[in-house]
């Protein structure tokens, strides 16, 4: 970084991209400050005093809802839809590989399932489960639901890895006498794996956030968006901060775990 | 398309063994395809499927029955509460999308094209990614406190004396809507473009330097042209999901405007799927008609 000067626009820019970083975080350390409100506070600045009250007020399955088993529903959904997301994504980016027929049109469904607004998912899910007659529950219609939402990312990330990945390495293996699955799994594997765990993080905090695929699909059981969701309409006391600093540094904690697993990869395979 | 290129085995001068791998791999490619497009056609397919039957079927306040009458559409597109509706959406999705096409572009660029090292770019990324990751809903309730009738924004501005009571119009209002929107949707923008602009050949850039353009010259004659493709899905993802937006505009307006999914989730909590429906099937038809118009700007296969 040593000699050259930066010049005016660096500096407009970096203040332009400085200010873009506050706006992202600022409004989530208001709520993240807040949530610390004294027990007699309320909804805005300033802090009548520091306390854990209103984490603790969480806890009371009575006081707020169902916090607890809507989190263990969300986490179990978002685990799942991870796992789905994961396996179906390589599939679909090994299908697309070669050549087959319907390559086109199920790729334009893929595209077509990031598009279709998802209310019209959860509507059209939710009149189908009724109709035919399937109690709506989050396993199983929710999941479907979230699915259509990560699978398109999935493939779509898949879809570019595999433009990129030169298929030498492939013909290299097989030369020296490997088994086709001895080529996947460790010459492929191996080189898309953190693309794989990108993929992963993908599915579950896209699932474990989505509120409105959820919205007719989870039936009787609510998720923890569904929760949340309720919370704004009916709670006026920093309880709501309190949720959101939880939900928030859950959020983070998955992110910086799966970035760590990633790191790990890299390093892993760079030893050999 | 790279990936669709013939593999080497497939040539009929190869012996009988290598043909029956191919043939193998082939059938190999419906397996790994059929879960995918089994779940998109259970849970993608047959739903719009469904809600393109039900909107012409009849209904009361206890159930519905299927039949094929157009009083559901007649209805929706009758009443000018509905035109409204749809003009006041298609008027965040203006907004929305020039808002964020104009922070988004700048904030690729200077990711792409400023910061010099790979580790800082990828650190600067990810300080963009996170929020992304994150709940909805919370980024959303997170503007309350700050902008509320005493939020921070109100309390600084009577502090310095700018004015003397709370600026009523910062939240639950249509402004409220509009940022809110640029706060949840910008990534959508970020992302696209930078990933287009880190693929610019630099050689261009300095082949443009030579030739004696200068700064500007070179941002609208090279880097813009180049960008296209990137702005293109940035703005297939800004505008569908603002056009599908319903949570956003209920919490941020405070019940004062309405989207057109707003209108679909009302009608919803009334259980009239029907008309529902027929909400659904217009909205529709109109986002996909806007995604083939983005479409015919960009090739999305190309550009992954």
């Amino acid at each position: 970084m040593a000699g050259e000067r930066r010049s005016v626009t660096f500096w407009i820019l970096a203040v332009f991209f400085g200010l873009f970083v506050l706006f992202l975080y600022g409004p989530l350390s208001a709520i993240l400050i807040l949530s610390f409100q004294g027990p007699s506070g309320g909804l805005t600045f300033p802090l009548n005093g520091i306390s854990l009250h209103w984490f603790r007020n969480l806890t009371e399955q009575q006081a707020v809802g169902d916090f607890g088993g809507s989190f263990r529903r969300s986490f179990t959904l978002g685990l799942m839809v991870m796992v789905v997301t994961v396996v179906i994504s390589l599939l679909a980016g090994l299908a697309f590989r070669r050549r087959f027929v319907g390559a086109t049109p199920l790729f334009y469904l893929a595209v077509a399932s990031l598009v279709v607004p998802s209310i019209i998912i959860s509507l059209g899910i939710g009149v189908m489960f009724q109709q035919v007659g399937i109690r709506p529950s989050w396993y199983g219609s929710a999941f479907g639901a979230h699915l259509t939402w990560t699978l398109p990312f999935g493939v779509l990330i898949m879809f570019a890895v595999f433009n990129r990945f030169s298929p030498a390495y492939e013909e290299a293996a097989r030369d020296l006498g490997a088994s086709p699955w001895q080529t996947f799994r460790h010459v492929l594997l191996p080189m898309i794996a953190p693309m794989l765990v990108g993929v992963g993080l993908f599915g579950f905090t896209l699932s474990y956030d989505e509120f409105a695929r959820s919205l007719m699909t989870a039936g009787t059981y609510n998720t923890l968006p569904l929760e949340i969701y309720g919370m704004t309409t009916n709670v006026t006391t920093p309880v709501l901060y309190a949720l959101g600093t939880v939900t928030t540094l859950f959020s983070f904690l998955v992110i910086s775990l799966t970035l760590g697993v990633i790191v790990w990869l890299g390093r892993r395979r760079a030893r050999g | 398309m790279a990936i669709a290129v013939e593999q080497p085995a497939a040539s009929p001068a190869r012996p009988a063994g290598a043909r029956l791998v191919s043939v193998l791999g082939r059938l190999a490619a419906y397996l790994q395809a059929a879960p995918l497009a089994l779940i998109l056609g259970v849970f993608l397919l047959a739903p719009i499927l469904m809600i393109v039957a039900v909107s012409f079927w009849d209904y009361d306040f206890a159930r519905l029955y299927p039949d094929f009458v157009l009083t559901n559409y007649a209805e929706t597109l009758g009443s000018w509460v509905t035109w409204r509706t749809y003009l006041n959406t298609l008027k965040y999705a203006a907004i929305v999308w020039a808002l964020t096409l104009f922070i988004g572009f700048w904030v690729a660029y200077f990711l792409a094209f400023h910061v010099r090292t790979a580790t800082m770019q990828m650190v600067l990324f990810l300080v963009c990614t996170v929020p992304f990751l994150t709940s909805n809903i919370i980024r959303m309730i997170s503007w309350i406190p700050v902008l509320g009738r005493n939020g921070l924004v109100n309390a600084t501005l009577i502090e310095m004396g700018l004015v003397s009571t709370p600026v009523e119009w910062l939240l639950y209002s249509d402004f409220a809507v509009v940022l809110a929107m640029v706060h949840l949707y910008t990534l959508f923008m970020v992302t696209p473009i930078f990933n287009t602009l880190m693929r610019i050949d630099r050689a261009l850039i300095e082949a443009a330097r030579d030739a004696g353009a200068n700064g500007w010259q070179v941002l609208s004659n090279v880097v813009l042209p180049l960008a296209k493709p990137g702005m293109a899905i940035g703005t297939i993802f800004v505008v569908t999901l603002v056009m599908a937006d319903f949570i956003t505009v209920q919490v941020m307006s405070g019940g004062q405007s309405a989207s057109v999914a707003l209108m679909m989730r009302n009608q919803m909590s009334l259980l009239q799927y029907p008309a529902a429906a027929a909400n659904a099937v217009v909205l529709l038809v109109l986002v996909l008609l806007m995604v083939a118009g983005i479409l015919r700007v960009v090739d999305i296969r190309k550009e992954l």
